[in-house]
């Protein structure tokens, strides 16, 4: 029934409802809100975790929580906060507002948009599960052979946490893939490389990063997962095999993540600040160049994670080195935001607001991570508080406070309400507070000795005050979450906003607010990077009058119009391939089911649409 | 016939003119194919799959404790034999190509077929020599370093033949049922792109897991 309601002209204003058109979407703008939705629930999940945490925290000698319990709690934390929150987050924002940015109605493949967010949800649905089996992943995020060998986790933790990033992985690539192929080749017209806005510059970088880096930790994975099922050696050292070879692999994935976690916050901060202080991006070119630097540098740093297990100094001079410069291009970012700043005329807005934060706390992340540049400095520091207090600043002080700003400042064109911005403010000085409170006592708790990833601590270290402080912080953050949330249900009777509430300058702002299923009634032609600024104002520095805007969408134009019917096939070729990969911990006779499925729903999402539909009415 | 043939082909070869943009979905602001270009990015990422597990081999070799060395077991002729196959295979793939640009479908279907074929026929020589390190040499997954980082990246790039076989069978299916033309060309080039890829990386294993000692 909708697979030809799409197609109709006279209907496609008309966005369909219910579940069933959820569940068949392919649009890019509710793949968005779906991805933003199950990301913040999972975001809440990791949260509660760490609240657990703090609280055993709290005292010395506590005893809430067993040490077994605190492994899986700080295991699932990292996995969840880094795979299942500020990930699919970002991916939240590539979604609704790379089309939206770049002037196109869809992304390139859209039903390969749905299949990556399925995937994603049924991995994040799996690695959970492993809570109600009684077995959740114990070996850290990062998973350091030989401590997840059959001989030392015999159980199934391991299992689950393999296949659910194997699952999570396969999600993140394929979104990659789609985000490279609709940057480069879905632009409107006039949109050269150079008139992109940085955050799509940023999200071009992200999945690079993504589809370069991600098959290494799917290599480890997949040894991992030999060693544990069939008997190979590859990190078990009895036969010769060397727990380093994960370290590296992993690692030569993980530095690359960091930048996957960070770029798409630097992105929408670069968004918020010429829009708030009505002045372009300063040097935008620097930014975006220094963006691609990082992403290349972000692959020669790996080893600096590994300082502590003995390389050489050959090896340690070297990731010292490489280290120490890819500090220069985010260095170089920092004074371009400050510079857009100097001489604006400034909004404090909750947006603003929550982006000046991410400068601040960024940049003292930053700071800490510089240090571990050095390798005596970071054998002094590794494995203590110092270390979890130098990467929460840089992940929640950078990257949540970043993607915060973008749910500030995009909720208006996400829904067409603004965010109450009194509430909003709150949120931001709650939030400000609790983050440094938990985490900035944690720098001195690290360098006085206190190591990460123990369960309790005995009365006597001097650790006692600032252990409670960091735990009175964290629930204060957990404050600052509900005041979040209260905003979203007042929002939900703030009056309706026009297409460009904040006075914006990018194509997003053009269109009504929230956008129309098409987005663009005719295909924008687009003059600069500040294409809805030159249309308002022209060029202020050159002297030259406004842009022509488009024009108004005639009745054929419209007609003209058409869009990638639903699909039910995304959501069953996920179903499968959970299945299929579900089974190497059942049964083999479920990884062959499940191996069949995978290809006869592929064999249908392929042919759905084997030709593209004809132009001009129903097919 | 033949000329008809040709004119439907030219026509089609315009497609990746400036005009056409406005009637092909799929042409996108470079001019280029969105589905190429996707492979093309599948391809680079696919680069770094096969790179981690080459590195891994390398990082392994001479480093078992136990078992036949490389030397011991490996069939040079036959694995020469089998790379032969495979990249005569990549010639037949294009010629399929340019038979389907021609409009040719029956031909292109055949050299599908000849492509398919020697796809697989490498693939079951990949099964006789799996067999035979196992059973003649009492190498497998679990005897040594060798056996484990041999077995698991040999049989990675096995698969993603198996793969291409079936992909290249699908095609060939396609065009048996009439659904299979000029216009559908970009369909068997991505799958040509795709199968020299795993061509070009058996040639660096075979390089450098058989050849150099």
């Amino acid at each position: 029934m909708a697979t030809q309601a799409a197609f109709m002209p006279g209907q496609i204003a008309e966005a369909p409802t219910g579940l069933w058109s959820w569940i068949t979407t392919v649009d890019h703008k509710r793949i968005g809100i779906l991805y933003g939705t199950t990301a913040f629930i999972f975001f809440l999940m990791g949260g509660i975790e760490a609240l657990i945490m703090r609280a055993q925290l709290a005292r010395p000698d506590n005893t809430l929580v067993s040490a077994q319990t605190f492994n899986e709690l700080f295991t699932m934390h990292g996995t969840t906060m880094v795979f299942l929150a500020i990930m699919p987050l970002s991916a939240a924002f590539f979604n609704f507002m790379t089309p939206l940015m770049i002037g196109a109605r869809d992304v390139a493949y859209p039903r390969l948009n749905a299949l990556s967010y399925w995937i994603f949800l049924f991995g994040g649905l799996f690695l959970n599960a492993s809570f109600l089996f009684g077995s959740a992943p114990d070996g850290g995020w990062f998973g350091y052979a030989n401590l997840t060998s059959k001989q030392f986790i015999p159980g199934q933790s391991i299992d689950f946490w393999m296949l659910g990033l194997q699952i999570l992985g396969i999600a993140s690539m394929l979104a990659g893939f789609n985000f490279i192929v609709t940057i480069i080749n879905m632009r409107a017209p006039g949109m050269t490389l150079m008139r992109m806005p940085v955050f799509i510059w940023m999200t071009l970088v992200v999945q690079f990063l993504v589809v370069l880096a991600f098959p290494a930790i799917t290599v480890a994975l997949i040894l991992l997962m030999f060693d544990r099922f069939f008997g190979t050696l590859f990190y078990l050292p009895a036969g010769g095999g060397d727990p380093l070879l994960w370290q590296h692999l992993f690692w030569i994935f993980g530095h690359p993540e960091v930048y996957i976690l960070i770029l798409p916050a630097m992105g929408i901060v670069s968004e918020v600040l010429p829009t708030f202080a009505r002045k372009p991006l300063f040097g935008a070119a620097f930014v975006i160049y220094s963006g691609i630097m990082i992403g290349f540098f972000g692959f020669g740093v790996w080893s600096h994670h590994m300082f502590s297990v003995g390389m050489g100094p050959v090896a340690d001079a070297a990731f010292s080195v490489t280290t120490m410069l890819i500090a220069v291009p985010t260095g170089v970012k920092i004074l371009n935001w400050i510079a857009t700043l100097w001489g604006g005329s400034i909004r404090f807005t909750t947006p603003m607001l929550m982006s000046l934060g991410f400068i601040a706390m960024f940049t003292m992340g930053g700071l800490s991570g510089v240090m571990h540049a050095s390798p005596p400095v970071d054998l002094q520091q590794t494995d203590t508080y110092f270390v979890v207090a130098h990467f929460h600043y840089v992940l929640f002080g950078g990257s949540i406070f970043g993607l915060f700003s973008g749910i500030y400042y995009w909720w208006p064109k996400m829904f067409g309400r603004l965010l109450d911005e009194r509430l909003g403010k709150i949120h931001f000085w709650i939030m400000m507070i609790g983050f440094n409170l938990t985490f900035f006592p944690q720098h001195y708790l690290g360098l006085i000795g206190m190591p990460r990833r123990i369960y309790t601590y005995a009365p006597d270290l001097g650790w006692n005050f600032w252990n409670m402080a960091s735990t009175i912080g964290a629930f204060t953050i957990a404050v600052s979450m509900l005041v979040f949330i209260a905003n979203v249900f007042v929002s939900r009777r703030s009056p309706p906003v026009g297409p460009d509430p904040w006075d914006g300058r990018t194509l997003e702002w053009t269109i009504p607010s929230p956008p129309p299923l098409y987005n663009f009634a005719v295909v924008p032609t687009v003059h600069g990077r500040d294409e809805l600024w030159l249309q308002k104002h022209g060029d202020e520095e050159h002297g030259t009058g406004p842009v022509p805007r488009a024009p108004v969408p005639t009745r054929e134009d419209l007609a003209a119009i058409h869009l990638p019917p639903p699909s039910y096939w995304p959501i069953l070729l996920a179903g499968a391939l959970l299945i299929m990969l579900s089974g190497l911990m059942i049964s083999t006779a479920q990884i062959v089911v499940g191996g069949l499925l995978v290809l006869y729903c592929m064999i249908k999402f392929m042919m759905e649409y084997h030709r593209p539909p004809e132009h001009g009415g129903a097919h | 016939m033949a000329a008809d043939a040709h004119a439907a082909a030219h026509d089609h070869g315009s497609g990746h003119g400036h005009a056409a943009a406005h009637h092909d979905p799929n042409i996108g602001t470079t001019g280029l194919d969105n589905r190429k270009v996707g492979m093309w990015i599948f391809l680079g990422s696919d680069c770094m799959f096969f790179g981690s597990l080459i590195g891994t081999y390398l990082s392994y070799k001479g480093k078992s404790l136990a078992g036949p060395t490389p030397v011991e077991v490996f069939d040079i002729p036959l694995t020469s034999y089998s790379a032969a196959l495979l990249l005569a295979s990549s010639l037949t793939m294009v010629l399929a190509l340019a038979a389907l640009q021609e409009n040719r479908v029956k031909r292109a279907a055949w050299w599908l077929v000849a492509t398919a074929a020697m796809g697989l026929h490498f693939v079951l020589n990949q099964v006789y020599e799996f067999t035979s390190f196992v059973l003649h040499h009492g190498l497998t997954l679990s005897t040594s370093l060798f056996g484990s980082s041999f077995f698991v990246l040999t049989g990675f790039h096995g698969a993603h033949v198996t793969g291409g076989v079936i992909w290249l069978t699908g095609l060939v299916i396609l065009a048996m049922r009439g659904q299979l033309d000029a216009r559908d060309y970009t369909k068997v080039e991505i799958a040509g792109l795709y199968w020299h890829f795993v061509d070009i990386v058996w040639i660096a294993i075979f390089t450098i897991i058989y050849l150099i000692p």
